[in-house]
């Protein structure tokens, strides 16, 4: 851990998940194209939905840190210096946006499925 | 990484040329270094053991010339991720999880002999298996790792480890997860702890002040701490070799109130009456135990201590430590011979980061002289160790030949600070790093 090379980040979390990585990779990039398209839909965002997906994502944050004190066999009483807190609050924010930005669109997608017009966000 | 395709920068007659001059033992072996471009050559390339550093040195090898023969020798069919053991031992990962295969590491193109190397004549540019095999090499590098030699403590075997309060890390999977198996019921009774480390080079000298502190975690969890007495017995007069690590250990240590025996080295052991015995400077001292972490006298493997290879002189000379340029790996009297890994004898650096940061210099300066070349990439020592002060929590600690602390991320993550993200590091990243390192990719 001498130099910190991009490839090598991506080898060491390829050997680190497997396939996940990918299942990951996809699930983001796949996320943020129906989120753009459930936007374009209805001209923007819809509030309501809003609010109930950042709900949703407070709780993806705290799942975030769950899965993470799990893969990393440790609780939650070791954060030990302010690099930790850091860390801690840079994957719960993780969890928070990415779980909100799904929930939003499955949300957006669920009303489309259901033969809901585009929302008309104000 | 990408993968240079395969540029051969040699004609057809040329080659034959140089094959005709290798045959006849000439040793210019290559007559153009590449550009970009991976070295065209005959040479013939041994890499004794394939641990850690042999596989490393061999997946690069094999990206950096064509035309080459590479041979790997090793018995172990098995590969052992060994920083692991520690994990193993406290009960967080199963054995499995350390075990791998030495084969699925060979790289295409490179031949894997399953045996030990039994005899090095560097004199006559070969090496010998124990079924009498001999292999002729034009470059020889050696990566056969270090001998832990338990039968030097008076009274121990192997066989012990995981009975009546014994338990020993470094033995290997098994061994480990006996070691946890003991180790957990001292912490659930109580008693005496007894830690400690060899009086010779070992490789990776945390571990056992590691295995103190993880064990003082779980008598703590347990509620038992008061019942127990936990000792660590240093075999001379300081924790660790680095002062600054030293101190910041010792004063861990009075914090979680672990007793430091100084100058005490382990000479045998009594498993009925549960008792070690250490030489001190006052004579032969006992320590009663009720849960003991025997770590043995480390030295070369004896193929290499048996060769004209190691040290001849100095304070590696014992034990048969390689006698090689600390800055560039190459022998100091046998140019054609590298030293890699643990069996190399160079000031501090036994482990699996060091390895990663001596693979580069030792196979740039060897495929130099392929070239007819000379490299100028040095290594200066770098070694590091993920400290854990207790489960959930490590300290960083990088170095290098000098005793200078060489933090990777400095500002960010404080070398002797107990922080939770370096225990991410150790737990999370460390094995995909070694293993990408295996594989040549990190
Ligand atoms: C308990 C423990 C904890 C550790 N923790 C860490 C850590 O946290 N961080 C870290 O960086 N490092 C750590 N290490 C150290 C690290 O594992 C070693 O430094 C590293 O494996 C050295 O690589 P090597 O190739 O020199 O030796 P090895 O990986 O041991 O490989 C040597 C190979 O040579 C073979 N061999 C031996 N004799 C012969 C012969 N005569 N002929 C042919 N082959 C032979 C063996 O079979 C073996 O496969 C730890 C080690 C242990 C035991």
């Amino acid at each position: 851990m001498k130099d910190l090379d991009p490839l090598v980040f991506y080898v060491v979390f390829s050997e680190m998940l497997g396939p996940l990585l990918w299942v990951l990779a996809l699930l983001a990039v796949g996320g943020l194209i129906a989120f753009a398209a459930v936007l374009r839909c209805d001209g923007g965002l819809v509030s309501k939905r809003l609010v109930r997906s950042e709900l949703i994502g407070i709780l993806g944050g705290f799942a975030a840190l769950a899965l993470m004190a799990w893969v990393t066999l440790s609780g939650f009483s070791d954060a030990g210096g302010p690099v930790d807190w850091l860390l801690i609050g840079v994957i719960w924010g993780i969890g928070l946006v990415g779980t909100t930005i799904l929930a939003y669109t499955a949300q957006g997608l669920w009303d489309r499925y259901h033969g809901k017009a585009c929302a008309r966000a104000d | 990484m990408s993968k240079s395709p395969v540029q051969p920068v040699l004609d057809r007659r040329t080659l034959l040329r140089l094959a005709g001059a290798a045959a006849l033992g000439g040793v210019p072996l290559a007559a153009k270094a590449s550009g970009p471009g991976p070295v065209a050559t005959k040479a013939r390339i041994v890499i004794a053991g394939g641990g850690a550093a042999g596989l490393a040195v061999a997946a690069r090898l094999s990206r950096l010339v064509t035309g080459a023969t590479i041979t790997v020798v090793d018995r172990r069919k098995e590969h052992f991720y060994q920083p692991g053991f520690t994990l193993v031992a406290a009960g967080l990962k199963p054995a499995g999880y350390v075990v791998s295969s030495t084969a699925e590491y060979i790289p295409a193109g490179v031949t894997l002999v399953e045996e030990r190397v039994a005899e090095f004549d560097p004199e006559g540019n070969k090496v010998v298996t124990e079924s009498g095999q001999a292999l002729p090499y034009d470059f020889l590098v050696v990566a056969t790792g270090l001998q832990l030699d338990y039968a030097a403590i008076e009274g121990m075997d192997t066989a012990l480890i995981g009975r009546d309060g014994i338990g020993s890390v470094y033995a290997g999977p098994e061994a480990a997860e006996a070691t946890w198996r003991e180790m957990s019921r001292f912490a659930d009774t109580g008693g005496v702890g007894l830690f400690l480390r060899p009086n010779t080079e070992m490789k990776c000298a945390g571990a056992p002040l590691k295995y103190t502190f993880i064990t003082d975690d779980y008598l703590r969890r347990r509620g038992n701490r008061a019942k127990a007495e936990l000792v660590y017995a240093a075999n001379n007069k300081s924790l660790f070799s680095v002062p600054i690590v030293s101190e910041k250990v010792r004063m861990l240590f009075q914090d979680r109130g672990v007793k430091v025996a100084y100058d005490h080295v382990m000479t045998a052991i009594d498993p009925g009456r549960k008792v070690a015995t250490f030489k001190t400077p006052d004579g032969p001292a006992e320590i009663k135990y009720d849960f003991v972490n025997v770590i043995p006298p480390m030295r070369a493997p004896e193929a290499v201590r048996n060769s004209p290879l190691g040290w001849r002189q100095g304070p590696w000379a014992a034990d048969g430590w390689m006698e090689v340029d600390k800055a560039t790996l190459r022998h100091m009297r046998y140019p054609n011979v590298f030293g890699v890994g643990d069996v190399a004898g160079v000031p501090k650096g036994k482990t699996a980061a060091s390895v990663k940061w001596q693979v580069p210099v030792a196979v740039d300066h060897l495929v130099a002289s392929l070239a007819g070349q000379t490299a100028t990439s040095v290594y200066n020592g770098y070694t590091s160790c993920p400290l854990i002060t207790r489960l959930g929590r490590a300290m960083l600690v990088e170095f290098d030949y000098q005793n200078n602390l060489t933090p990777s991320f400095p500002g960010v993550i404080a070398p002797l600070e107990e922080l939770w993200i370096t225990w991410v590091m150790k737990t999370m990243a460390l094995k995909p790093t070694y293993i990408a390192m295996l594989r040549g990719q990190a």
